[in-house]
């Protein structure tokens, strides 16, 4: 309801101007010829002197960053492509060489292995044989020992038992007769003192 | 003078009056707004196009956006042969909307809403347009009204149709930009007027109306501006490309 009033008031308003208009300026300002030229004038002037200004100055300007700004992003774009692709080529070296030099350690170190394994073989090798022979030279002084050891234990038996005697009976034995009895003893008793 | 929505298209003399001859070329409020809108233009575009950083700035970006949108505008309507004639479209745009758009700001004066300077632009254009087409086409240029695949019997018809239709191109041009300016803030005016008269209690629902119009209006102030770029456009792409 209030709507329509307004709507009616704007409706009857309009037809109000009308009228104020018929009275005051016989109509719109835009139909009053009085500035027609000086509006012409002004218009031919100043939008004369903005498109000069424009398409002399400014425009070709913004033309020129545009296409500077463009050249330029495509030109950023090619360089990043190209680093790009030399990261990956550098990427890809970089891969060969880790895998080239894992591949050379391997063989380094099988070899180094291998050369210490003769070499502990060897150097064994060699311990053995010098083991072996000290041993052998050992047994053999062991054996010259156990050879020479009657002897001179008979030795010795016949010195302190011919000193023995001498003590008991004051006067020297035949020193033969006494080392004949250690022989015999000895033979005898042999398995008893120096048996294994 | 409140009362009356008319009276914001009233033009009057700013200054002495200045005669060349018999014509009298004071200046106005109507030359005031056409300077301020040229100059405003100017100042905004030389300030977008002074520096060129590859992040532009915020007044470069506007420019930029301008720039690219009319050139996309003008190769989309009239093709690549209508580069030339950029910076002339691109101007008139600029003006057209600029003084469109101080229009909307109060107590300001509308320029393109008053018939004589839409009707020179649009006359213009249109002996511009003219002159382009003779010029490519020579005399052919007059095929543009005899379109192809028309029945003999209508041919004479549809030839005075279609003269009538160009020469009435500049008319329906500048009536559209003028008549849509001046509807607009004569509306703009009633409201205003009704929310004083209406006072504190009934003048809320005709400022709603008004606030709504303001922004109605801000659209129509950018949209004639492309509207009457775009038609001078395809009359220039009339002339650059003989359809018919």
């Amino acid at each position: 309801m209030i709507k329509k009033i307004y709507f009616q008031s704007i409706f009857f308003s309009f037809l109000f101007f009308k009228e104020a208009f018929a009275a005051e300026s016989g109509g719109m300002p835009q139909l009053n010829p009085e500035f027609w030229i000086s509006q012409i004038f002004w218009l031919i002037l100043t939008f004369g002197t903005m498109y000069v200004v424009l398409s002399k100055f400014i425009l070709p300007k913004i033309s020129n960053n545009l296409e500077s700004r463009k050249s330029q992003i495509l030109e950023n774009i090619e360089a990043a492509e190209k680093q790009r692709e030399d990261s990956e080529a550098k990427l890809k070296e970089y891969d060969e060489i880790i895998l080239k030099s894992k591949s050379e350690a391997k063989t380094m170190f099988n070899q180094t292995r291998e050369k210490a394994l003769k070499d502990i073989v060897a150097k064994k090798e060699v311990l053995d044989q010098q083991i072996d022979d000290e041993i052998n030279k050992a047994e053999k002084e062991i054996e010259v020992l156990r050879v020479s050891a009657p002897n001179k234990i008979n030795k010795i038996a016949i010195e302190t038992s011919s000193e023995l005697l001498e003590k008991l009976i004051g006067s020297g034995v035949n020193s033969s007769s006494i080392s004949a009895i250690v022989d015999d003893l000895s033979k005898r008793n042999g398995d008893k003192y120096y048996g294994n | 003078m409140a009362a009356n929505p008319m009276s914001q298209f009233d033009v009057y003399r700013i200054g002495p009056e200045i005669k060349i001859g018999a014509f009298d070329i004071s200046f106005t409020n109507a030359s005031l707004f056409m300077i301020i809108s040229t100059v405003s233009i100017l100042l905004v575009f030389n300030l977008g196009s002074k520096r060129n950083s590859v992040l532009p700035n915020k007044i470069q970006l506007l420019a930029e956006l301008s720039y690219t949108f009319v050139a996309k505008m003008i190769s989309d309507t009239a093709g690549s042969k209508a580069k030339p004639y950029f910076a002339f479209i691109f101007s008139l745009f600029m003006f057209v909307l600029f003084c469109n758009m101080f229009g909307m700001i109060p107590y300001t004066f509308t320029v393109t809403s008053h018939i004589i300077v839409t009707f020179i632009l649009a006359s213009f254009i249109f002996i511009g347009v003219t002159i382009i087409g003779f010029i490519k086409h020579g005399f052919g240029y007059l095929k543009l009204f005899v379109p192809s695949g028309v029945p003999a019997v209508l041919l004479p018809l549809i030839v005075v149709i279609e003269i009538i239709s160009y020469l009435s191109r500049p008319i329906s041009l500048s009536v559209r930009l003028f008549a849509n300016m001046m509807a607009g803030h004569t509306m703009m005016k009633v409201f205003g007027g009704f929310v004083i008269s209406l006072g504190l209690v009934g003048g809320w629902l005709p400022l709603s109306f008004s606030v709504a119009l303001t922004g109605l209006e801000i659209l129509v102030a950018f949209l004639q501006a492309y509207v009457f770029a775009i038609l001078t456009c395809i009359y220039l792409n009339d002339a650059l490309n003989l359809h018919h």
